[in-house]
């Protein structure tokens, strides 16, 4: 699907993106450094050397951008180095990047940002982060297998999902540790303090207009500049490697790799649909309604953004930009090779008990036994997973209410119901990346694994 | 210039369009609301922070304006698009290449990549302010189904074009559908379902076939799936939203601390 485009043919294709996209880095900070520059004077900012460093920075910073850009429009082959990141970095992070680093990376990510929350949620801190991910794609742009699979145009709004989730979730959580100081010095939310009411005509009427004018020129703007994909027409017989789902579903397509289709495809996506749907039922956390707030409800902000952000986003963004031919792992500096194919000797947990924990064979009923007979042996040989699955989903949650103090409290604020839906919905989230790691660390394929019934887990 | 204002504004043909004066004063502001069947899905008067942008991130409207907007390009688009194996290829061709101001087809896809993105980002919005709390449990039920049917149109649409994307990408998704548990003709269980040895789920008649109205990705699928998209899905959605939007006002207008 990837055509071979050499350094220089993708250089003269991306560097007038690149004039814009750098010379608007450098406005943006441009605009940074005298925001900084007016705010040293707002009550409680820094004073001295510390008032004015923010704005010296984001001044060079500005400086670099416009100089990139500057070297991007003379287009010259020797600027080419400039433009990219060293070719040892790139090919250190194809080695380095795997779907389970990424899964691992993202759960650490989360919660590094949830501890940190008060450091990240400072405008500087936010700022630098911007900056590094422009430079970062503006870099990464000038490596022809980057700019093949980032710039197929149904991808081109999943990189602008990333960025618009990353500043949403800085947006609210900036405003939670806000209202977070504030409640613990007994005072109300932020969103209490103005209570005023105000006439929807003419306030709230004409930010509407305003939103639907900006939103339609941007639409119009983007499909200006953006064809809609339209590739050969449709043929059952020349199957395309990859065949994708659309994006939104690659997370579920993802989840392929590690369970069977009727987990995947039908059993995820009905408990995704039924959480979500319960989940105002299973929150009996009366703070923080109506307002932002992370300390009064960590659990709740912990777990959705658990299932929202690990579970969901990233795998799709996995499916979506490091998934190739053969559903094999690429990184993005990497050229898809339809060659290219991944160790699969993975062997069931049933095997592993019998054949290399015990020394005997599979247990099996003689050949001609009767249906109940030929049950009772399969039963018997997925035994191990049977009760590892039955332990996990029915005495895991009984014990953790009996042995966790926290756990009990949560039980008992939610009664005996809630308390066990929600424990089944976050254990089931949790299987997927356990299974992962299992997969990962012993070559584990499949829990329980019935193919006489289609039944693996 | 001010009394030529005036004159249109009290004029008998502009009050009889708008039942009331020009909005100058606090009274007719509110008549502005009440007497607008487009604007009265509003309340007369909201608490400032419900105004903020920081607060709603404007996004349950910027989905529903996404949305017109697809009804819009989604009508204009019928105008050309024939959905059938002969035609329908050619018509995105032809959308391409020989209909004037040819982003039609460039502005439905992106509007509806961005609503998919929109509902998303607002359903997100919803959680962190622990809006779904008493008394919003319903409308945030009422919202993921919202989001469901949003993904369902997404997804009916991407076969219309009849490309290798589209029917590759439905494809892989209506596979699912076949291992479905007990319906599906690959799924745990379907092969007890039998009646005097007779299987009762098999491809011609599990949850695949009834998706697609044929065992594979073809005629009967890109015209079910354009009935879907045209017609089926968006009233649904058009119903749930009324009642979505309905309850955002009945259940005491935009959170906030109580
Ligand atoms: C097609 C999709 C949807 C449309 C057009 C839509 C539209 C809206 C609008 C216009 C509002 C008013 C406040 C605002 O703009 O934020 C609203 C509020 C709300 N929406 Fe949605 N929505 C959609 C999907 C969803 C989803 C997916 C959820 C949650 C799963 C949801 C749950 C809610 C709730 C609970 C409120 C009340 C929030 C509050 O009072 O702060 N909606 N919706």
């Amino acid at each position: 699907m990837q055509g071979h485009v050499s350094e220089l043919e993708n250089l003269a294709g991306v560097s007038g993106f690149l004039v814009g996209w750098y010379l608007i880095a450098a406005l943006a900070n441009g605009g940074a450094a005298v925001y900084w520059w007016r705010q040293r004077r707002a009550p409680g900012g820094a004073a001295g050397v510390q008032a004015w460093l923010p704005s010296l920075l984001w001044l060079a910073a500005a400086a670099g951008f416009l100089g990139l850009s500057a070297v991007a429009l003379s287009g010259q082959p020797s600027a080419l180095s400039l433009l990219s990141l060293p070719q040892p970095l790139r090919d250190a992070a194809d080695r380095v990047l795997g779907p389970t680093l990424v899964m691992v990376g993202a759960v650490v990510l989360l919660v590094g940002f949830y501890f940190g929350r008060q450091f990240f949620v400072r405008s500087g801190v936010a700022w630098s982060v911007l900056n590094l991910a422009l430079l970062g794609l503006g870099l990464s742009l000038t490596d022809p297998d980057f700019v093949a699979i980032v710039a197929r145009p149904d991808n081109v709004p999943i990189v602008g999902l990333v960025f618009l989730l990353g500043f949403f979730t800085w947006l609210a959580a900036r405003q939670a540790v806000r209202n977070d100081r504030r409640l613990a010095r007994h005072e109300p939310p932020l969103e209490a303090v103005d209570q005023q009411r105000v006439l929807v005509w003419p306030d709230l009427v004409y930010i509407e207009l305003i939103c639907m004018v900006a939103l339609m020129t941007l639409l119009l703007v983007w499909s200006i500049l953006l064809k809609a994909p339209l590739e050969q027409p449709a043929s059952t017989v020349q199957t395309p490697n990859p065949s994708k789902a659309p994006w939104y579903f690659l997370g579920l397509q993802e989840l392929l790799m590690y369970f069977d289709p009727w987990m995947a495809g039908v059993v995820v996506p009905a408990l995704i649909i039924f959480g979500l749907m319960v989940l105002p039922y299973l929150d009996v956390n009366a703070q923080g309604n109506g307002y932002y707030t992370i300390g009064e409800r960590k659990f709740a902000y912990l777990a959705f953004q658990f299932g929202f952000l690990v579970l969901w986003i990233v795998p799709m963004l996995l499916g979506t930009f490091c998934r190739g031919p053969n559903w094999s792992f690429f990184g993005l500096y990497e050229t898809w090779d339809v060659h290219k194919v991944e160790a699969l000797n993975n062997v069931q947990l049933s095997e592993r008990f019998w054949i290399d924990w015990l020394g005997r064979p599979l247990p099996a009923a003689p050949a001609g036994a009767a249906g109940w007979q030929q049950l009772c042996a399969v039963m018997l040989r997925e035994s191990p997973g049977l009760v590892l699955l039955g332990v996990y989903l029915l005495v895991l949650p009984g014990a953790l209410a009996r042995y966790s103090r926290p756990i009990w409290a949560l039980r008992n604020r939610q009664g005996r119901c809630r308390y066990w839906i929600t424990l089944w919905l976050l254990l089931l989230m949790a299987l997927l990346p356990l299974k992962m790691l299992c997969r990962w660390l012993f070559n584990m394929n499949y829990f329980v694994a019935i193919p006489e019934y289609f039944f693996n887990i | 210039m001010r009394s030529l204002r005036d004159v249109i504004r009290n004029s008998q043909l502009w009050r009889s369009v708008f039942r009331h004066a020009a909005p100058l004063d606090r009274r007719t502001r509110v008549a502005v609301i009440l007497t607008n069947v487009f604007l009265h899905l509003h309340p007369v008067s909201i608490s400032k922070h419900g105004l903020s942008l920081s607060y709603t991130w404007c996004m349950g409207g910027i989905t529903f304006f996404l949305f017109v907007v697809e009804a819009v390009t989604g009508v204009l688009l019928m105008f050309y698009y024939r959905p059938t194996l002969e035609w329908a290829y050619a018509d995105m061709m032809a959308l391409r290449d020989v209909v004037s101001l040819g982003i039609l087809r460039e502005l439905h896809r992106w509007a509806a990549h961005a609503m998919v993105i929109a509902a998303m980002l607002h359903m997100y919005r919803v959680f962190l302010t622990g809006s779904y709390k008493p008394p919003r449990e319903f409308n945030w039920v009422v919202g993921v189904l919202l989001l469901v049917l949003t993904l369902l149109l997404s997804f009916t649409g991407y076969l219309l074009p009849w490309d290798q994307l589209a029917i590759w990408a439905i494809t892989v998704g209506s596979n699912m559908a076949r291992a479905a548990p007990l319906v599906g003709f690959e799924g745990p269980g379907a092969s007890w379902l039998t009646v005097d040895g007779i299987d009762l789920i098999t491809s011609t008649s599990d949850a695949r076939f009834g998706l697609l109205g044929e065992r594979f990705v073809g005629e009967f699928t890109l015209n079910r799936f354009y009935v879907l998209h045209c017609v089926a899905i968006p009233l649904g959605a058009g119903l749930l939203m009324a009642i979505h939007f309905w309850r955002v006002r009945k259940d005491g207008g935009i959170s906030g601390p109580l």
